[in-house]
């Protein structure tokens, strides 16, 4: 197990070095010079002294390689430079916003395993009759749902017609509700499909005729035997849309008025806030990284093949 | 009679979105009004005559608009699937076939780019290019063509094992030749199904980027951006932001359903 995990952070370097390439060169992106921008948005009179010696502080005189040495230094001792509009430490800003997505992915998450696993196993252990064929009708629409529309629904019905829940901010547990809501559903449809197919994968294997020739009460059968078996992809899944949803928060904070990361960097952008846009998408990467990392981890854990396996092809 | 409610699901969403996509083609002729032409004095009208939808905060005819705005839905995912389905093809096969450190490096680049939530690195592309259609579409096409290039890649290195091209390769056949005949034809099948199968996703993207003010831009009617026009007034006037929301909501289930139907038609094996 230590030589699985070993080997899982010793492949996950060239993966990390990669992330932060991509970060880095997405500066490059900038359609003209990065200090005319920071002069722009500072409101500062663009002259030749001025431009030359920005140009050498913030090191692009020198060539792209040791920028990005030097850029990578920096990002290793959390100094992801400072924001172009509060010029306040990007990083100060960003420990302030992460910790509300952090929090509302959570509880989408956790909304997610609560809905998907029971809906998924009673429509596979049902399969064909209208329980299932109500959960597949739920599982398409879902999908289908566009996020920024659902959210604006959801707050009509409960928020404005019936005044049950607050409508935006962040403050106790309810205003927990619509959002994570709104961010989960489109999961659950994708869950809850995957389990179904892979419950209804182990239920076509023997030991299932055999445990049920047993006598076995279904509950054991459904919790001992089908639920153990079909977790490792389900958690595959459910691992990799954690990050994921990461991404999906930026679209749900917007809606909300959520103080999080994704509020951060679209208001980065609007006001072309590079070192912010930078520094967010690199932890959203690096967070999104970890999570599969994680569960590539778990995976092996739970499931001693998957461990064999990669023995055998080294 | 026994195919027609065997693919049903098939025959009824290959059907609404031809529908939709009349519709969107021959906005022109069909809308009532010009979706441009703003009346002040006509704002957050309820449906008349004149506009069938009413209006919305500018004055602008809302049917008009929708219209408009699932065309240019439409028009943008189709454009971007078509560009994807161009480069990753190619590059694809190149990659498969040719093997070794062509595809070490290939398969380097691939990781590098998956290794970022997709959506996320569409809105930082945006973000750093700055929002205009075009680099909506440069977004777009950057993040999808990796995960169509590796899959193509992968059926590349099985097909390349097979008779038929081994044969080819021993009668002296050119690589590119290959490629047309033999390659292409066998793949083709399985990515046109899974573009259909992503192309819903596509629209919610685009239609999500335009929502936070990154995608298309104003005045041009887009459907997400609809959806943000109406964000102000979705209290006093919740139909502005019921149509667009209810247009993208059809669209996207039936390319879902219809790429799903499909793949279970021709049986091509689900990417997982």
């Amino acid at each position: 197990m230590i030589r699985f995990i070993y080997k899982r952070l010793l492949g996950a370097i060239p993966s990390i070095f990669g992330l932060s390439i991509i970060t880095f060169l997405l500066i490059q992106l900038i359609p003209g010079n990065p200090v005319l921008t920071y002069l722009r948005v500072s409101n500062i009179q663009a002259s030749e002294e001025v431009v030359q010696a920005l140009r050498v502080k913030m090191g692009l005189d020198q060539p792209l390689i040791m920028q990005y040495v030097q850029w990578l230094a920096n990002v290793l001792q959390f100094d992801f430079g400072t924001s172009f509009i509060s010029k306040r430490p990007v990083v100060d800003e960003m420990v302030l916003h992460f910790l509300p997505t952090l929090q509302l992915t959570t509880v989408a998450f956790l909304l997610i395993i609560v809905c998907s696993i029971p809906l998924g196993v009673t429509s596979a252990l049902h399969r064909g009759k209208w329980f299932d064929k109500l959960t597949q009708l739920f599982a398409f629409s879902s999908v289908s749902l566009p996020t920024f529309w659902l959210g604006f629904l959801l707050m009509y019905f409960f928020s404005v017609q019936f005044d049950l829940l607050p409508v935006l901010g962040k403050g106790s547990v309810v205003h927990f509700v619509l959002p994570a809501t709104t961010l989960a559903i489109g999961y659950i449809g994708t869950y809850l499909r995957l389990i179904r197919a892979s419950t209804i994968e182990v239920l076509e294997e023997p030991f299932i005729l055999y445990a049920q020739a047993r006598g076995l009460k279904e509950r054991t059968i459904v919790w001992r035997h089908i639920l153990k078996k079909a977790a490792s992809p389900t958690l595959t899944g459910l691992g990799m849309s954690f990050g994921n949803m990461l991404g999906g928060t930026i679209i749900v904070e917007n809606i909300f008025a959520w103080p999080g990361m994704g509020q951060l960097l679209v208001e980065s952008i609007v006001n072309q806030d590079y070192p912010m846009i930078q520094a967010c998408v690199l932890l959203l990467g690096i967070v999104f990284f970890l999570t599969n990392l994680l569960v590539d981890i778990l995976c092996g854990w739970l499931d001693p093949r998957i461990r064999l396996a990669d023995d055998r092809i080294k | 009679m026994k195919t027609f409610r065997q693919h049903s699901l098939l025959i009824v969403s290959a059907t609404v979105l031809v529908i939709f996509t009349a519709v969107a083609i021959f906005a022109p002729f069909i809308a009532p009004n010009d979706p441009y032409y703003v009346d002040l004095t006509q704002k957050l009208q309820p449906s008349s005559k004149g506009y069938p939808l009413g209006t919305d905060h500018l004055g602008r005819c809302q049917l008009s608009r929708l219209l408009f705005g699932a065309r240019t839905s439409l028009s943008t995912a189709c454009i971007v699937m078509s560009i994807t389905f161009c480069i990753s093809v190619p590059i694809g096969i190149f990659a498969g076939y040719m093997g070794g450190i062509i595809d070490t490096w290939f398969i380097r680049i691939c990781d590098m780019l998956m290794a970022f939530p997709s959506f996320l690195l569409s809105l930082a592309f945006v973000g750093m290019l700055g929002p205009s259609y075009g680099h909506l579409i440069l977004a777009m096409v950057c993040v999808q063509w990796v995960f169509y290039a590796r899959f193509i890649r992968g059926m590349v290195l099985s097909v390349k094992e097979r008779s038929f091209v081994m044969v080819a390769r021993i009668c002296g056949t050119s690589p590119f030749k290959i490629a047309i005949k033999h390659i292409v034809p066998t793949i083709l099948s399985s990515v046109i199904v899974l573009l259909f199968m992503d192309i819903g996703g596509v629209i919610l993207s685009i239609s999500g980027l335009s929502f936070l003010g990154l995608g298309v831009q104003p005045p041009n009617a887009e459907l997400g951006m609809m959806i943000n026009d109406s964000k102000p007034y979705f209290r006093s006037h919740p139909m502005q932001m019921m149509y667009p929301g209810l247009i993208i909501f059809f669209v996207v289930i039936s390319f879902n359903v219809f790429g799903e139907s499909l793949r279970q038609w021709l049986q091509v094996e689900r990417r997982l």
